[in-house]
Order: structure tokens, then sequence, then C-alpha cells
């Protein structure tokens, strides 16, 4: 097998015991972003000679020494772009410092070598907001890899890329991984430090790992979990190996089904994949509970409104001043913001700044933005009563396979509304993985991935971990 | 869907306060989309949360504040790289104050 087709675990063995070394590796990738990127187009940005360099000052004895890792656009690394997919920052902005996941990255000896193309500012469900190129379904290339992070988990799933991080605000690590067949954790808000990642809804964002097997997930979350003074709403935790206990089984643990997860509106076939995988873990030894989180309904309209009023104001700071695009010959100072919002930002972007603005703006302000906040008050209170009875949570991450390019392109309410499973989650703030548990045959002929969603209860990854396991190792 | 039921926002007085420049064509796609949009969101005023207590805001962690203590930040050189316009160490706008 190729190396760029391997895991961190089985890299890491070979490195240590000297049978190949990081240079073989980037020439691996190197070889797969040659043949395959040209069709899938998950990277925006990759240099794998400065990558090698690099190498040369890592020690390979550290956790994940010498293995090369794809960053999601809307990371800051010290020295390369960080365009977030927006022609607003596109070839006018490179990091001056790294993300405090990126310096965690580096400590542990990994290499951040590439920038995955993604849904401007992290906007959308299928990347093809990016206003900087398409990336396609490594495994049909006429359809979506999902969205936000579209490009990691395209770099993941076609072997351009060992592993990935990723940022979930709604689904965004989760329903790609889902539609790519690979691993998506997207961990307890608080427990990945968020600064140096550019804020679209500062109480919903979490960055992850996006990998080919769970342990590569745990392993990553290893790396890049902590409290961090540079981010407040980081959560001081108690040092974990998450892959201690991965392969113990579920034996005894209780699994809910939420019947608000599982009504009409899921494609027939997903449903049967999902309900296979199910009894799967229950022949494992899980016991399977119906469950209830009556506030479902209201998830969707509950994020966006929050989620736009977030990023209404996050995003104020891109007004052509400090760095990234700027209108030429501006009348005066609110001409030179309006113009370079005007052709910095699009289209999603904008619809999204505009709804923020609204629902934040006088007259309107109690009506959406506090009722929003109660009713997510209740959401997470559903799911603090369900951890009562269980230990995790399963559901599908999406209602669908992926779509194909195009499908929702002028209807964004249609698209919001397929992010129904995935975003309580941010919501609440609970971690959530997705594990690939089968496929479906498209018309096309092409097999589709279907992904199972794994949640668990605010800073429960080690649960979910080893429930996502136990799922895998039913494959 | 009860679109019909909402106030229409009002986008060019949005977009004017989100200091957003829009064309004539956007501004007719986003009204459509952003009705249908708020005529969604707007299922919230069904439920009634009399009961419940007004929300904090964000969420689940509580955020700590850290010591105030100088630390090394970003140097003024490697901010200045970024900028579209820079003179004597600082960033050049248009005159926002009249003489």
């Amino acid at each position: 097998m190729e190396l760029s087709q391997q895991s961190i675990t089985s890299l890491r063995k070979q490195l240590s015991s000297g049978d190949i070394n990081t240079s073989d590796i980037l020439d691996s990738l190197a070889a797969a972003i040659d043949e395959k990127d040209a069709h899938v187009g998950a990277y925006l940005h990759h240099d794998l000679d400065a990558a090698k360099q690099a190498a040369k000052n890592v020690d390979l004895s550290l956790p994940l020494g010498g293995i090369p890792i794809a960053i999601k656009d809307n990371i800051n690394v010290k020295g390369q772009p960080c365009s977030c997919a927006s022609r607003f920052l596109d070839g006018s902005y490179t990091s001056p410092y790294d993300a405090t996941v990126v310096t965690k990255l580096r400590n542990a000896g990994a290499i951040p070598y590439g920038r995955t193309n993604m849904d401007e500012f992290a906007m959308g469900s299928t990347t093809e907001n990016s206003a900087l190129g398409n990336t396609l379904n490594p495994h049909d290339l006429s359809r979506a890899p999902g969205g936000s992070s579209g490009g990691s988990a395209a770099a993941v799933a076609s072997h351009s890329a060992i592993a990935a991080l990723g940022s979930d605000t709604g689904g965004s690590i989760r329903q790609p991984a889902s539609y790519c067949g690979v691993i998506g954790l997207k961990p307890s808000y608080g427990r990945v430090s968020r600064y140096g990642l550019v804020a679209f809804a500062s109480s919903l964002d979490q960055i992850g790992p996006i990998t080919q097997n769970v342990e590569d997930a745990a392993l990553l979350l290893n790396a890049i979990a902590g409290k961090d003074p540079s981010d407040a709403t980081s959560v001081d935790q108690i040092e974990t190996d998450f892959t201690e206990g991965l392969h113990d089984g579920i034996a005894g643990m209780k699994l809910g089904l939420p019947k608000e997860y599982f009504g009409d509106g899921i494609d027939p076939a997903v449903r049967q994949k999902i309900d296979e995988v199910i009894k799967k873990l229950e022949s494992a030894g899980a016991e399977i509970v119906d469950i209830s989180l009556p506030h479902t309904e209201y998830a969707v309209a509950t994020y966006y409104i929050i989620a736009p009023a977030e990023a209404s104001s996050n995003l104020s700071r891109f007004d052509g001043v400090r760095y990234g695009n700027r209108a030429k010959n501006p009348d005066d100072i609110l001409d030179l913001y309006r113009r370079s919002r005007e052709h910095g930002f699009g289209p999603e972007v904008k619809r999204r700044i505009i709804l923020g603005t609204y629902v934040l703006s006088s007259g309107y302000y109690d009506a959406y933005y506090n009722k929003a906040q109660k009713v997510r008050d209740l959401i997470r209170r559903d799911f603090l009563a369900a951890y009562q009875s269980v230990d995790a949570i399963l559901s599908p991450v999406t209602p669908n396979v992926a779509p194909l390019i195009g499908a929702d392109k002028d209807n964004p309410l249609q698209q919001y509304l397929a992010d129904i499973f995935t975003i309580s989650a941010n919501l609440a703030g609970i971690c959530g993985i997705s594990v690939p548990c089968g496929t479906i045959s498209s018309e096309s002929g092409s097999e589709l991935p279907v992904g199972l969603q794994i949640l668990g209860p605010h800073m429960g990854e080690q649960t979910i971990l080893r429930v996502a396991r136990a799922a895998e190792a039913t494959a | 869907m009860s679109s019909a039921r909402t106030d229409q926002i009002d986008v060019r007085y949005v977009a004017n306060l989100a200091r957003i420049d829009l064309s004539e064509e956007e501004c007719v796609t986003f009204q459509e989309q952003l009705d249908a949009i708020i005529g969604y969101i707007d299922t919230l005023k069904d439920i009634d949360l009399e009961a419940v207590e007004n929300s904090e805001g964000t969420c689940v962690t509580d955020a700590e504040l850290r010591e105030d203590k100088s630390r090394p930040g970003l140097c003024q050189q490697d901010l200045l790289v970024n900028a579209p316009d820079s003179a004597m160490g600082q960033i050049r706008v248009p005159k926002v104050v009249d003489a």
C-alpha cells in the first residue's frame, strides 16, 4: 500500500523502526496530490518542499513525529496563506502566527503542509460556496464532498492527505466526513482552543480531526486538546489519552435513539444502513434505548438566528482596513468599507451577515436573538436529560447521501434544512463523531458513503470514540 | 412555511447597516431568499417561552478570565505585512475627520 494511503498509526510504526522517513511520506503525498487533486480539488495551497525542510528538525519520538497534516483554510499557520476560501483574503493575507492547535501539532511532531478548500468563511454545507474553486466528492465526481470542511474530508478520502483538521460550527466536520466516507470528530465546546481559527460563530465553532480511522482521530485529539490562556472559553481539563479504552468494546453501554431523528424525511436507503449498524452494535453488547429530544424541531431555526448573528459581528473585522481586500479609490471611509465588503464577500456570506444584522437590529432583537438563546437552552437541557439514561446517542449524520453539484444552489433554505441532525450538538456544546457505515449505489453506479453519528455528553469524547471504534469494527 | 406572516426585511436598509453595497440583482435575489429564511425562523414565535429564564448568552463553558498580566504579542512589522496600505509604521486609511 502507498504510504499516502496508510493511517497515522501504521506510518508511526514504520517511522519509529526506521523503515521509512518523513521524506518518503511527503513524496508519496506529492504523487497522490499530482494524480488525484487535479480531479478532486481538495487543496487551495500546499508546499511539500517546505515540509521536507521542516521534517529535518522533527523529533520522530514524539506522538505525531513526522506526520504531515492538512489544515482547513480558516486555521492560521505562520507563514502560510489563510484565505478562508474568500476573495477577501486570497492572495493578500499571510498568517503572522500559528493557531494554538497548530502550535500543539508542531509540539507533537506533526508537519502542517497544505491548505484545504472550504465554503467561504465556513458558511455552507457543500464547499460550493468556496470563492476559489470546486472540490468534488472522490467517490463520485458529479457530487459535492459536503462542507464546510469539504477539502479536508475529500483530501483524506482520496488519500491525498494522511489526516486533516477541520472546523465544525453546525456539522462542518461530521457532514463532509459522512459524505466522503471518513471519520470526522467535533470535540465538545471548550475541549480544543479556538485561538487562531478565523471566527464564524464563536459560541458554536470547534476545531477537530478528519481521519481515515477512529484511532487516528483519537491521536489527533490527544495532540490538540487542552486549556489555552488565549481562548477564555477553552476548558481546564485533565490530560487524557483518548486512545485508552478505545478497543474495550461497548458491552453494557446504553445507546439512545431519539425518535425525532428517525422520522420522515430520511432517505430509506440511508435509514436501512443506519438500522443495520445499530443492530450490529446491539449484537456487540450495547443496550439500545428509545429516547426523545423534544425541541429538535426548533434546532434549525435557532441555529440560523444565532450563527448569523455571531457571524455578522465577527466578520465586521473584514472592512478593508488592516488586511485583505481594499476597494480602490474610495470616496471616504464608509465607501471603503462598503465596497471592500461588496467585492470581497460571496453571496452566502453576504446573506448571512445581512440576516445576522437583521435579527440583532433594534426592534427584532427580543423576537429573534433572545428567543433563540432561550430555545438553545431548552435544546441543551434535552441532551442533559437524555444523558441521565444513556451513554451516547445514535443517529444518521444527514438525511441523504452526498448531493449532486449545484442541486440546491439557489435555495439556501433547503440547504439549511439538511443540517437538522448535526446542528443541535453545536447548540448544546456536546461532542459528536461521524463514522462510515456502508455505501449506497447511485444511479450512475458510484458507491456513496453513509455516516453514523454518535453524540456524547459535554467532554464525553472517550465514550463516543469507543462506540465509534466498535461501529468501525463491524464494517 | 409562513412567509406571508412575516415583516418583509428591508434588504437594502439592513445591508447598509452591515456596511455592504449590493447590486440591484443581489437585492432582488436576497429579498426572496431572506424572506423565505425569515419565514422559517419565525416558527420560533410559536413556542411559549414565558417560563424559561433569560439565557446568559453563550453556553456550556464559563468563560474564565485570565490574570491581567502583559505578555508578548505580535510585533508591528509582522502585522503591517498584511496591511493594504501603510506608512511610517501605521495603517493608512482615507481621511476620517475634516480639518
